[in-house]
């Protein structure tokens, strides 16, 4: 359990000890965190590791039990999940993130709709949203003819993309994703990851949640694995292999010797 | 709002980018027209129109039979664009029907128990319709349980409501007379009764450019009030939708409300505010009529909710919400008032109104269905 050698930034979210009841359901029993700018820590675990309760406690949702949340170093407790928002903790969820029907606009401006006009005549200023919805869509290199065009017609790959560059473009210092990739296919899942690579070069930190080994190991700088709600260790990119890293989190050898049976497909 | 350095690929130096996009080219016009919720509801008109043209008495197609059949599709259409707005921010308001006999009661016994001034009696009948409007809102949000079910209990309260404070109040009748005598003529009378522009429609009987009488007055004498409610609201309604802050939060509000919540939306303020619409607008109806009448009555509003729901419908809303248009709602109550009024026109029995009335909201559902696909990609 170390960090990563020559990384100097200090943490923008770090976790202590985090603990989650929920009535007599221990969800965590002492989570510690932490990631930096310019970091893609991946967090991984198997269903019910308690990967959404930890996620949910730094986007504000539920309050932990016990532990300390710091943000630059600051204790903070967030009363909602636009007071972490506030913060620069962005989350973007894997499927309650877009809504179909709406625009690209509207969805990117979705509850930060910049305005023009006084008062009784005040409206969203479409010319400089579409403008911007634009800019940013050709920055991800999704090919955008209508800023118009309803999410919709977006492909799951491409709505993850405008999820995090809405969250990127209006100050997230931390982005939290959850399982962004694993609904996408192959090269969806390469557009993501490409662009969460991009979005840590910016200087940025990730949240990865996933429990694809992959696709972790292709994006991730350190990784963290959970498993009954404590952590199993956090590792650096550099001091743990793929196939190490898949046993760890299925937490035994048996997937092992079934993941050679079918060829390493797992 | 806060913004960061945006972000660049390192490999991708960027351009600057023109304002119009020439790929812009590809999207046809039918295409755009697709995009538009309320397309089916224009072809829907046009489908009628021609249809009445064939079979229809010529005088339906006069300005006297134009206002014939806007009228009642008018006070329709008030209900219908609100409805439609609800129904864009994913719920619906059984209750509106009943609400026009509850808020007529409650004006008239303002105006005529209490001796209240009109402007007085508009405007606490119009606060206590948003009262109840709030109170149906906050017991779908609190309670989570669908607003389909909650007002339709209102539906019922409220009509029996209206009728025993009808019969408390006038000692046995379901009906309270006596309003015209209590009512002043003046500014906010004009507003609420009788017809608009009547200056105007003088001179064009004088200029001969307009039917009139052998005594030289105009066969319609002027636009009725609620026509121009009608419109101006309809106007308003699609401003708000497709152009403000309030516009985005009710289509995202009824597209998905988690979605919403996520984003900073505050979905259970725009909602209590749809449903306070609602309220509003059966109140504003329940008003343009009792000062018409001279008299409120108990049956009042009878089927309107459903009426109003189906013209939103025709007019391109999604019964699971986050999509349609007021424009559409306008559109679908004025079919309404053309087939039910139309009908009288025609050698047809004017019972065919209902059969109509089911095969056209099939027709519309489907439609809509349709579009939906087209419109999000899905298959």
């Amino acid at each position: 359990m170390s960090d990563t050698q020559g990384n100097e930034r200090p943490p923008i979210i770090d976790v202590r000890n985090i603990v989650k009841h929920f009535g007599p359901v221990i969800a965590l029993s002492g989570v510690s965190l932490s990631v930096r700018g310019g970091e893609v820590h991946c967090l991984l675990g198997d269903n019910g590791a308690g990967k959404s309760t930890l996620i949910k406690t730094l986007a504000g949702v539920h309050r932990p039990t016990s532990g300390q949340y710091l943000v630059d170093g600051d204790p903070v407790s967030f009363s909602s999940p636009r007071a972490a928002l506030d913060a620069g903790i962005a989350t973007v969820y894997q499927d309650l993130a877009m809504i179909p029907l709406m625009s690209i606009t509207r969805n990117f401006f979705m509850g930060r709709e910049p305005l023009v006009g006084i008062a009784p005549f005040r409206r969203i200023d479409f010319q400089s949203a579409h403008e911007v919805t634009r800019e940013e869509m050709r920055r991800i290199g999704i090919d955008v003819r209508d800023p118009h065009q309803a999410v919709g017609t977006l492909s799951g790959g491409e709505r993850q993309c405008v999820a995090i560059a809405r969250a990127v473009y209006f100050g997230a210092k931390v982005l939290i994703l959850d399982e962004p990739t694993s609904a996408l296919g192959v090269a969806q899942t390469s557009m993501v990851l490409k662009y969460i690579h991009l979005v840590r070069q910016n200087g940025l930190g990730v949240i990865f949640i996933t429990h694809n080994v992959r696709h972790a190991y292709a994006a991730g700088d350190r990784f963290t694995v959970l498993n009954r709600g404590k952590t199993l260790g956090t590792y650096a990119k550099a001091e743990i292999p793929m196939d190490d890293l898949q046993n760890l989190m299925a937490g035994g050898k048996e997937l092992q010797q079934l993941s050679g049976e079918l060829g390493g497909t797992i | 709002m806060s913004q960061t350095q945006p972000i660049a690929p390192p490999s991708q130096p960027t351009k600057p980018i023109p304002t119009v996009d020439e790929r812009l080219r590809k999207t046809s016009l039918l295409t755009e027209a697709m995009r538009r919720p309320e397309l089916g509801a224009l072809a829907g008109l046009a489908l009628v129109i021609i249809f009445f043209l064939f079979t229809a008495n010529s005088s339906m197609f006069t300005l006297s039979g134009a206002m014939t059949i806007l009228a009642p599709a008018s006070q329709l259409g008030i209900l219908a664009i609100a409805a439609a707005l609800l129904m864009i921010g994913g719920e619906f308001d059984l209750s509106i029907g009943s609400m026009i006999a509850f808020a007529g009661l409650v004006f008239a016994a303002f105006l005529v128990d209490a001796h209240w001034p009109l402007s007085l009696a508009i405007v606490a009948t119009l606060a206590f319709a948003c009262v109840v409007g709030a109170i149906n809102g906050q017991l779908v949000i609190q309670t989570r349980l669908p607003s389909f079910i909650v007002t339709l209990a209102f539906l019922f309260i409220l009509r029996g409501l209206t009728l025993v404070g009808l019969k408390f109040a006038t000692g046995g009748s379901t009906q309270l007379r006596g309003v015209d005598e209590v009512v002043q003529d003046g500014l906010v009378k004009s507003l609420f009764s009788g017809v608009a522009f009547q200056g105007f429609f003088s001179w064009l009987a004088s200029q001969n450019l307009v039917e009139k009488f052998d005594n030289g007055l105009p066969k319609v004498s002027g636009v009725p009030v609620s026509i121009i409610w009608f419109i101006g609201f309809a106007i308003v309604a699609t401003w708000i939708l497709l152009r403000t802050r309030i516009g985005n939060w009710i289509y995202a509000a009824g597209g998905d409300a988690n979605a919403a919540r996520n984003s900073g939306v505050p979905v259970n303020r725009v909602k209590t505010g749809l449903f306070m619409l609602t309220a509003s607008a059966a109140a504003l109806v329940a008003i343009l009529t009792v000062l018409d009448a001279g008299s409120t009555d108990a049956r009042r509003g009878v089927q309107k909710e459903f009426e109003a729901i189906i013209a939103a419908v025709i007019g391109g809303c999604l019964l699971t919400g986050g999509y349609g248009s007021a424009i559409g709602a306008f559109v679908g109550a004025i079919i309404f008032g053309v087939v039910s009024i139309g009908l009288t026109y025609t050698t047809f029995d004017s019972d065919w109104f209902q059969v109509f009335l089911g095969a056209m909201l099939l027709i519309a559902v489907l439609f809509n269905n349709y579009i939906r696909r087209k419109v999000t990609g899905e298959r």
